[in-house]
């Protein structure tokens, strides 16, 4: 009864200020990936809202009030789930008042239910440093999970907002056989990549090696969200002398300083992976991201 | 359920430019989705069609050996694993309910003998002053076991229990809260910490610096929970606006228990929050704490030098604004961060005091209209390292005994107290802390300290305000 008279009394007042309902989807993508797959699929049906940037790291954002404001407004959220968002996502769903984004509800999507995850620990504890426990979460450096995210997304879309279904299905159906062309132009460009010996920062490029077949010797990173240590990069450059790699892949967002270090003393180039869209001046967009992204390799890989 | 027809009548009132659909009668809407729903159908069996012939085309193409290319056959195993691996979903191993153990210890060295601690000016009863007394050498600083977790799709809830170094327990929070309420609306019930200020909402162990602002010690006892009912609402802005309201029991300083239908305390709050580019962020608020205390009772030194215990019963009003902003390069605050925040209180009291409670016993008027501030800055200059300083000063301000004024001094000092920290992170679970301080609290009495603090956090993966 007193939530009845609450909503009485608070419902003109809200229409004070709402928002004019046919406005387009708005989605609020936890990563720049997918913002801009929501966009090559929604085009002009959906407004889309990165929560944040190719140069923060996405295990370290705050709950801070702009993404508030965004979560309250949002018709959808787009994330990668397996806990890469459990430091602040948590957060906004409690905090928003907006039943629409909610788990399990339509409007709240997670990409890493849709692609077959790696590196599941069989157990988790937490001197392993930072172990999801749904397994690694950077699955978008695999060009192959973007398909496969992008069909689960069409649906979803036209579940949340049946009035653009057919809209959705035939973007995505656009979308897919450019993607199925760029892959295979990918494919064939990074062949030589196959078999090379690479030390990444974090291990943040499990999907991206076992894409192109590429052999992770070490990490900077002694343990999973560990900052690598002046000990750690000693033993990884003792390791390197006996097992050399060709090259050190870190995120755009990485701390420089361990990879040149390394690098300096291995004499391999470190090569610095856009990781997401807008992470270089190339990676404009999904397709920017993997052209980028193969051609640094493959830079790196002929020297 | 809501409303939504009043919603939506209300906003085509109050814009008076309603869009096309929600125009539309009830009849001409019921056509429309009845319309809608046989197209849907019709779709739905037609897509249904070609994916069978599609399936059928798959299998035939297998059969006869047909090669597709390499990329096409693994994402579709891809899709075939992942098929199997979507019930699991993310949250594999994950704790339900996400349960968390704060552990905390901490080292004290004090020049002053805390046995005496008040913060003078400012009338504080004994069992709030046993809260806010530093402690000397070894002891528990405030541990904690949570339990929070979604209840089902409409509430979430949780508890959080507190081990003091005294060995009493006390339940801090324990609240349920909806999640399912439209339009930005969250309603919270329980046992709960208010939603005023900055720092009052958040977990102690979340803080910069062992020990709460002085001014938070003087007018919230440290920090103040409430017995009550809070409403959110979160407007449908890009700027972040956020109001609230609560009622409660009003049973902690400043209030007192009571045993009474109705509220003994209010709070109502507003903030403000937003980016400036994409390396700073902010928050500011103004609320407002109103409280009714009956029998306040504190020990106080009268004009003779004597003790007493006097009492107070009336209106207590407690205006908070603070602000906080905080900078990281790019949003990234990985490697180095700053955060700058502070906060303003003011209260204003009046109505009746009794001098001398158990002597004299003299009834009089009390006003008294006190402040207080503090403002801190915390820089983290590398990763796992940060370094803060706070300065703070309370102002005794204007207080009116009225016919007891022959009785009781009204000195004229400002307390303060500076603190310089220094912590190491190892990881976002761990945390050691180094903090010195000079304690000016007690008129004519410089209290040099140290604090050397360990706070770990272990269990389901905590997510902190902002």
């Amino acid at each position: 009864m007193l939530k009845r008279i609450l909503k009485l009394l608070l419902a003109p007042a809200l229409g004070l200020i709402a928002l004019p309902a046919c406005a387009a989807l708005n989605i609020l993508a936890c990563e720049p990936e997918w913002g801009a797959l929501a966009q090559e699929l929604g085009g002009d049906k959906v407004s889309v809202y990165n929560a944040t940037n190719a140069m923060q790291d996405v295990h370290h954002i705050q709950a801070k009030p702009s993404l508030l404001a965004r979560a309250r407004n949002a018709d959808m959220v787009v994330c990668t789930g397996s806990q890469l968002e459990i430091g602040w996502l948590p957060i906004l769903l409690q905090q928003a008042g907006n039943p629409k984004i909610q788990a399990g509800q339509p409007g709240n999507f997670e990409a890493t239910r849709y692609v077959r995850m790696l590196e599941v620990p069989s157990s988790v504890d937490r001197s392993l440093g930072d172990v999801h426990p749904g397994g690694n979460p950077h699955i978008q450096t695999d060009p192959r999970n973007i398909a496969l995210v992008a069909d689960a997304l069409a649906k979803r879309l036209a579940e949340v907002d049946p009035a653009n279904g057919a809209y959705y299905q035939g973007s995505y159906k656009a979308f897919a056989g450019r993607w199925q062309a760029a892959l295979q132009k990918w494919e064939k460009e990074a062949a030589p990549l196959r078999g090379v010996a690479v030390v990444v920062h974090h291990k943040a490029f499990t999907y991206l090696e076992n894409w192109l077949g590429l052999r992770e010797v070490a990490a900077l990173e002694p343990k999973p969200g560990v900052e690598p240590t002046s000990g750690h990069l000693a033993e990884v450059l003792a390791q390197l002398q006996r097992q050399p790699a060709r090259m050190a892949i870190r995120g755009a967002y990485n701390d420089p300083r361990a990879a040149e270090w390394l690098a300096a003393r291995a004499n391999i180039p470190v090569v610095v992976v856009p990781f997401t869209v807008g992470g270089s001046e190339r990676a404009k967009d999904l397709f920017g991201l993997y052209d980028d992204t193969v051609q640094k390799l493959l830079v790196a890989g002929s020297r | 359920m809501f409303a939504k027809k009043t919603i939506v009548s209300s906003v085509v009132l109050a814009l008076g430019l309603p869009c096309a659909a929600q125009a539309a009668s009830d009849a001409d809407l019921a056509q429309i989705r009845g319309e809608i729903q046989q197209m849907r159908q019709a779709y739905e069996a037609r897509i249904a069609g070609l994916e069978a012939r599609l399936q059928q085309a798959e299998a035939e193409v297998k059969q006869v050996g047909g090669k597709a290319d390499s990329a096409a056959d693994q994402a579709r195993e891809a899709t075939a694993a992942a098929a199997q691996a979507a019930p699991k979903g993310g949250d594999v191993g994950a704790f339900n309910p996400g349960v968390s153990l704060i552990l905390s210890g901490i080292y004290s060295n004090l020049s002053q003998d805390p046995a005496g601690y008040r913060i003078t000016g400012f009338h504080l009863p004994n069992n709030v002053l046993d809260d806010i007394r530093p402690r000397r050498g070894f002891s528990l600083a405030e541990s904690e076991l949570g339990i929070y977790a979604n209840i089902d799709p409409s509430f979430y809830g949780g508890l959080n229990f507190s081990i003091h170094s005294d060995d009493t327990v006390s339940a801090e929070e324990a609240f349920v809260q909806t999640t399912s309420l439209p339009q930005g609306l969250t309603l919270k019930a329980g046992r709960f910490f208010s939603g005023i200020g900055y720092l009052n909402e958040q977990h102690a162990h979340t803080w910069d610096f062992i020990d709460a602002p002085l001014a938070y010690q003087a007018f919230l006892g440290g920090q103040v929970n409430n017995d009550g009912v809070q409403l959110r609402w979160l407007a449908p802005t890009d700027l972040f606006v956020e109001v609230g309201a609560e009622l409660g029991r009003g049973a902690n300083f400043p209030g007192t228990d009571r045993d009474k239908n109705g509220a003994g305390a209010g709070a109502i709050f507003a903030h403000l929050g937003g980016d400036v580019g994409e390396s700073n962020s902010w928050r500011a608020g103004l609320s407002l704490l109103t409280t009714s205390p009956q029998g306040r009772q504190w020990d106080d030194v009268d004009a003779a030098g004597a003790g007493v215990t006097n009492s107070f019963s009336g209106n207590s009003r407690l205006w908070v604004a603070d602000a906080v902003w905080k900078w990281a390069p790019n949003g990234n605050p990985y490697s180095t961060n700053f955060k700058l925040q502070g906060e303003y209180l003011r209260r204003t009291e009046d109505g009746s005091l009794v001098f001398d409670t158990a002597g004299a016993a003299a009834p009089g008027s009390y006003a008294a209209t006190q402040s207080g501030w503090y403002v801190q800055g915390v820089y983290q200059f590398a990763p796992y390292w940060r370094a803060g300083v706070r300065t703070e000063r309370l102002d005794a301000g204007s207080v009116d005994y009225g016919a007891n004024n022959v009785n009781l001094l009204r000195p004229d000092y400002a307390p303060t107290r500076n603190a310089f920290m220094v912590d190491y992170n190892p990881s976002e679970f761990s945390r050691i802390r180094l903090q010195l301080a000079q304690d000016k609290s007690r008129q004519g009495v410089i209290d040099n300290q140290v604090f050397l603090q360990y706070q770990m956090s272990l269990g389901a993966h905590g997510a902190h305000k902002f």
